[in-house]
């Protein structure tokens, strides 16, 4: 009996597959499918802004990128003011949070105690948590009343008539324009790009650190001279991420910017970038208009794409190297 | 005869001045939140009552509330995130478990990694151009598609990631139990996985409830209350841009109760999914 059952085992062909395994084809369809929609809705977004924005680009041909004026009631559209308004706001802001991004990450990984690591880092992560209408509000209703008094109108005041500084300033100071924006901008970029420096500088060797304490650096000068270098590819793509966000930003912006078109005279001044002008217009814009405002659209996408690109072939060759 | 190491004055100087600027910036990264934090509060509690619980929007000088427009948030928010869970979860799945290092995944990854960070407004004039221009009417929906356009390659990335983790013996054992593998992703890496795919959904959801700006021409606004997402819907990022920018002053303590309440909720999940994130595995 027991040697017969042995030879049915032996004899009987092992199972070939799982049970059930007639769903692995489907599920990896499936997956695949998911994906694929994934890059079926980034080829969406191009292809339906390049059609949406075709009619203005194709009535305008390459003035629509080179004039300023912006006109519904003309019907004569030119993206430039909103263009350099975009790239100027980002660059500021860029500015001003770069140096802040990285005494916070410097300060979060070789300077802080242990103990408020935790909390302080937390509480910079909630800083990109808040939602950007409420950095609209804020800076609407609390900061530029605050930014018009106690910087606005002193730096006005203190200018020198006919010199550049004079020039740059110019401008109702009722809080609202190019700069305040670049300086909202910048705090919300300024999470993001201090977690991305953050993590590069954890990725520092520790003997290589030590080594340089060894032959007697200071802090600033092993951050300086060693802990930077090692850094520096990765640290240009968590600048470039930073600035994708700040080219994008809507809500903010549309708060604070003061919204006037054509090519920003002065960091005080008003002025629109590509995201504000599109959320002011588009709701009620018709034909032409709301064309040129895709066109604008289109135009946003191409810049933050190049951007984005260049940011991750530069924070992937750091992290694979 | 041992003589202690200091370096020179200017060297000292030169570091005590750059950890002071360090220290300077934190300080203004910390300050700056409290700032908005305090002023959401203080204004915000301002304008919080129970009617802004119970009652829909008003008409300028009117009593009312934010009923209509927390409800259509959560409608539109749930409905997207349903819809991103899905989409992202098994694509985060294929990237994870069957691109292994095909040119098609590469591509993919990278798409994903665009799409995560193309300004979101541009996936409003996407859906506009899709969904409302063809059907001639904003609608819920639209709005809905929308935020889940937008939260789909957050949840994408994280469950690639965390995927990735769980170890590959996980992966053999089962099979060589004799589970087939879509088997062995549903119950065995995605079970392992789940604290960590929870985050990803969390964090998603915290993204797409604070997003105004693909909201102002998909789903519009709507001043009543309705649960019919076919038509435009409010929603509080809408209602507070609308309402913050008017010159009535009971619509702005309006926008500073909601902008306290959308920022709260936001912050609470965010918390929420950090320490769910930094919870130590059970052995």
């Amino acid at each position: 009996m027991t040697a017969a059952q042995a030879i049915d085992v032996a004899a009987a062909p092992p199972r070939p597959v799982a049970r059930g395994a007639f769903l692995d084809r489907a599920f990896e369809w499936l997956c695949f499918g998911a994906a694929s929609l994934l890059l079926t809705a980034l080829a969406g977004v191009v292809i339906s802004l390049a059609i949406g924005g075709w009619p203005a680009l194709a009535k305008f041909g390459p003035t629509f990128f080179v004039s300023a004026t912006w006109d519904p009631v003309a019907e004569v559209y030119g993206a430039a003011g909103a263009v350099v308004g975009t790239l100027v706001t980002s660059a500021l802001a860029l500015l001003i949070a770069l140096p802040l991004a990285l005494g916070v990450a410097i300060f979060l990984v070789e300077l802080c105690p242990t103990v408020l690591r935790r909390p302080i880092g937390t509480a910079v992560e909630l800083l990109a948590g808040i939602p950007s209408i409420v950095y609209g509000m804020w800076g609407l209703f609390v900061f530029a009343p605050w930014f018009a008094k106690h910087v606005q109108m002193p730096v006005m005041m203190a200018a020198p008539p006919g010199t550049v500084w004079e020039k740059i300033t110019t401008g109702v100071p009722n809080g609202a324009g190019i700069l305040t924006a670049s300086i909202i901008l910048a705090v919300m970029i300024l999470p993001f790009i201090a977690a991305t420096l953050r993590e590069l500088l954890l990725t520092v060797p520790a003997q290589v650190r030590e080594s340089a304490y060894g032959l007697g650096s200071t802090t600033f000068e092993t951050i300086r001279l060693v802990s930077l270098p090692y850094i520096r590819t990765g640290a240009v793509g968590a600048v470039m991420l930073g600035l994708g966000r700040a080219l994008g930003e809507t809500m903010a912006v549309t708060f604070i910017i003061g919204n006037a078109h054509g090519l920003p005279t002065s960091i005080f001044a008003s002025g629109s970038t590509i995201a504000s002008t599109i959320a002011n217009e588009f709701a009620e814009s018709t034909g032409l208009h709301s064309a040129a405002l895709i066109a604008l659209g289109l135009t946003l996408f191409v810049i933050t794409f190049i951007v984005l690109a260049l940011a991750r072939a530069l924070i992937g060759r750091q992290t694979h190297a | 005869m041992s003589r202690t190491y200091a370096p020179r004055l200017s060297r000292r100087l030169g570091n005590a001045a750059f950890l002071v600027f360090a220290c300077a910036a934190t300080a203004v990264a910390l300050i700056a939140l409290f700032a908005i934090l305090w002023a959401l509060v203080k204004q915000g509690v301002e304008g919080l009552n129970l009617q802004v619980f119970t009652q829909s929007t008003p008409a300028p000088g009117s009593e009312g509330g934010l009923l209509n427009a927390i409800l259509g948030s959560i409608m539109m928010s749930t409905l997207g995130l349903a819809g991103a869970v899905f989409v992202g979860v098994l694509a985060g799945t294929w990237l994870s478990e069957y691109s292994r290092n095909s040119a098609y995944g590469r591509v993919v990854r990278f798409v994903n990694d665009v799409l995560l960070s193309a300004p979101s407004i541009l996936i409003g004039l996407f859906i506009y151009g899709i969904m409302v221009a063809p059907m001639k009417g904003f609608s819920g929906y639209a709005g809905a598609a929308a935020l889940g356009l937008i939260a789909a390659p957050v949840i994408t990335r994280t469950t690639e990631d965390v995927l990735r983790l769980q170890p590959i013996s996980l992966r053999e054992a089962s099979v060589a139990l004799g589970a087939p593998v879509w088997r062995t992703i549903l119950q065995v890496i995605w079970r392992s996985a789940k604290a960590g795919m929870l985050t990803g959904a969390l964090l998603a959801f915290a993204r797409i409830s604070g997003e105004t700006a693909p909201l102002l021409f998909t789903a519009l606004n709507n001043q009543f209350l309705s649960l019919d997402m076919s038509k435009p819907t409010a929603n509080l990022p809408v209602v507070i841009f609308q309402f913050a920018l008017s010159a009535y002053d009971d619509w702005r303590r309006l926008a500073w109760a909601g902008a306290l309440l959308i920022a709260a909720a936001v912050l609470t999940v965010t918390v929420i999914a950090r320490i769910l994130a930094r919870e130590p595995k059970r052995s």
